[in-house]
């Protein structure tokens, strides 16, 4: 990390930088949301600090701010392969703000980024590909969010209906994550339920769990 | 198959499909390392554009820190690189110390040296030796395992454990070096350099397999930056970063040795790079051994931050009361944040730590290499055929545990 890029800042943005300090060595910057990328384009353009290398992009979540001030803190870590100097800028978003997105100054930022919108939900403007990357699209909630608990459990995802495909997967639905889990209750309560028309195995079929003593007699009767 | 001949009107009418066709790669594919799937858009047999789906591993490791005390992340830290665990273990001790500022001893900075090299040495092996087997050769991979696994003999002698050590502690190694470490990690180098020369001798002029590696997955230094790319994928474009030569951490500025560079920054040069990088490492390890204060403490003796000796927790009240704490409350670094990083199997692995003064981790942010090495990816596959994919892939060396946390 390097002082110099920090007076660089300073000297050239004046006010958009909020707050400086270097806990440690680790020389940080605080901007303010609007400026966001406006900073990123001059770490990367300018001729002192020439930041082409990106490291990392992340985020905080400090839901104990609110309402006074915004509850997430967006972290770059960028470095300049030339003068191998490196910063930490930091931005704030609120739960219902967006931040620009720097995947056009570091391409390197468009996946950073998309983790960061999957585990905490915070919106990037003008991404090229905003889509959940770790998790699957129908995961409800956002992981990495200090309010979402580490044991909730998810609800039962249904078949996808992917257009112009009706071939189904070869194996049984309960194998296949992608496609979704069996729902055995459902279809306990219901004989008919049916799970897919090309899986003709599967319909009617009951499943091997017990439901009582009722089904229990039933099959020590088919054995006499 | 009987041919299928389709009743034409004229020849105009002969419909080929002008759409790319929709291919799905994986999430389980035998060529793929991991689970991971590509979604591909195919012009015959050339791919037009990939989606790379990562996640099909995620653990939730950093939400998993999130709720023990800062020693137990390590056995979580194992789990990320688990080819290196190692330099996992080590990365993560070296962000806590910084967090903290707690100075180790010099024999257990060399003793990390020693065991971390040895485990990037693990790493380099597995990944060249599976691209080799990809490709059809399978007797490299086989000979290369041979090592790996003579190397893992050396680190269970070490730490008990063959594969997933749990060895580092915050302050310390879990036990100091062992009489023999010297005698048998030496014993083990004239094995590796054999192993590799075999190899060597086996693919270095083999057509199929230059023909498929030399030119293919093409990677230009520019994008790789900008991509966000480090270890051997971005050396092997020729550009010379290496953590431990441009930022260096624990002793390595005392140590004697290169970092190589390719050229061309294709699947070639990604393996040479590769193979050159294990005879650095060998060279770092002998200068390390050589180095190293044969006796001496391994721990720092803060009682604040690092676990007391055994002796002394059950024969002296402070030890007990210094353990009691460690374990029921862990250690309580100032509030506060850093991002440390260490040159990992696959380029830089950087922790970014977040303490709110309690004994618990407010946010450990692990910047896996891997990451940005695979979305890169998507720059060296488009343009190239299917068949590429493979060795490709292979030569980025994804590792799930990493990649996806």
């Amino acid at each position: 990390m390097s002082k110099k890029v920090i007076k660089r800042l300073e000297k050239e943005l004046g006010d958009k930088i909020l707050e400086t300090s270097d806990f440690r060595g680790d020389d940080t910057a605080i901007v303010g949301r609007k400026d966001w990328k406006a900073v990123a384009e001059l770490l990367k353009n300018d001729a002192d600090l020439a930041m082409d290398h990106f490291i990392d992009i992340t985020a905080v979540d400090y839901p104990e701010r609110e309402p006074d001030e915004p509850r997430f803190d967006v972290i770059l870590h960028v470095r300049s392969m030339q003068k191998n100097h490196r910063v930490r800028i930091k931005t704030r978003v609120g739960e219902n703000e967006d931040v620009a997105s720097l995947a056009s100054v570091w391409p390197g930022a468009n996946w950073g980024e998309r983790e960061i919108f999957d585990m905490f939900g915070i919106r990037f403007a003008d991404h090229p590909d905003l889509r959940r990357i770790l998790m699957y699209e129908e995961f409800q909630g956002y992981p990495l969010r200090k309010d979402y608990p580490i044991t909730k459990a998810q609800p039962l995802v249904p078949y996808r209906e992917v257009e112009g495909i009706e071939k189904l997967p070869p194996f049984g639905p309960d194998e296949g994550q992608p496609w979704g889990r069996i729902d055995w209750q459902a279809r306990l309560e219901d004989e008919d339920y049916q799970v897919s028309p090309a899986l003709g195995v599967q319909v009617g079929q009951r499943p091997m769990l017990s439901k009582g003593p009722e089904t229990d007699t039933d099959a020590a009767a088919g054995e006499e | 198959m009987e041919p299928y001949y389709e009743e034409l009107e004229d020849e105009g009418s002969l419909e080929l499909p002008s759409e790319p066709m929709k291919l799905n790669m994986g999430p389980s594919h035998p060529a793929m390392h991991g689970t991971i799937r590509m979604v591909l858009d195919l012009d015959g047999e050339t791919v037009m554009d990939v989606d790379i789906q990562p996640g099909y591993l995620h653990r939730g490791f950093e939400k998993s820190c999130e709720r023990g005390t800062w020693s137990q992340v390590f056995p979580y830290a194992d789990r990320l690189n688990y080819v290196s665990p190692m330099l996992n273990n080590v990365g993560f001790a070296l962000a806590v110390e910084k967090l903290v500022g707690l100075e180790v001893p010099e024999r257990c900075t060399y003793y990390r040296t020693v065991l971390g090299e040895l485990a990037r040495i693990c790493d380099h092996l597995t990944c060249n030796g599976a691209t080799a087997m990809e490709l059809g050769a399978f007797t490299p991979f086989l000979w290369l395992v041979k090592v790996r696994d003579w190397i893992w003999d050396i680190l269970e002698q070490e730490t008990g454990a063959r594969l997933t050590h749990s060895f580092g502690r915050i302050g310390g190694m879990a036990k100091p070096p062992t009489d023999q470490l010297e005698e048998t990690v030496l014993a083990i180098f004239p094995e590796i350099d054999h192993a590799m020369m075999e190899t060597e001798a086996l693919l270095m002029k083999n057509r199929i397999f230059l023909d498929r590696t030399q030119g293919v997955g093409n990677l230009s230094p520019e994008r790789a930056i900008a991509m966000g790319c480090t270890g051997p994928v971005l050396r092997s474009t020729g550009v010379d970063y290496d953590v431990r030569k441009a930022n260096p951490y624990m002793f390595y500025d005392r140590f004697d040795f290169d970092i190589p560079v390719g050229h061309d920054g294709d699947n070639y040069d990604r393996f040479v790079c590769r193979f050159e990088e294990l005879r650095q490492s060998m060279k770092i390890i002998r200068q390390a051994l050589e180095q190293m204060p044969k006796s001496g403490p391994v721990n720092s003796p803060d009682i604040r931050y690092v676990y007391p000796e055994k002796e002394d927790v059950y024969n002296s009240i402070e030890g007990t009361i210094a353990h009691f704490k460690l374990v029921m409350e862990g250690l309580k670094p100032p509030p506060g944040e850093v991002y440390s990083f260490t040159e990992g199997g696959n380029g830089e692995l950087g922790f970014f730590i977040v303490s709110d003064g309690s004994g618990t981790p407010y946010r450990v942010r692990c910047r896996p290499p891997c990451w940005y090495n695979l979305a890169a990816c998507k720059e060296m596959l488009v343009g190239d055929m299917i068949a590429d994919i493979i060795p490709t892939f292979g030569s980025i060396n994804m590792i799930g545990g990493e990649c996806d946390r």
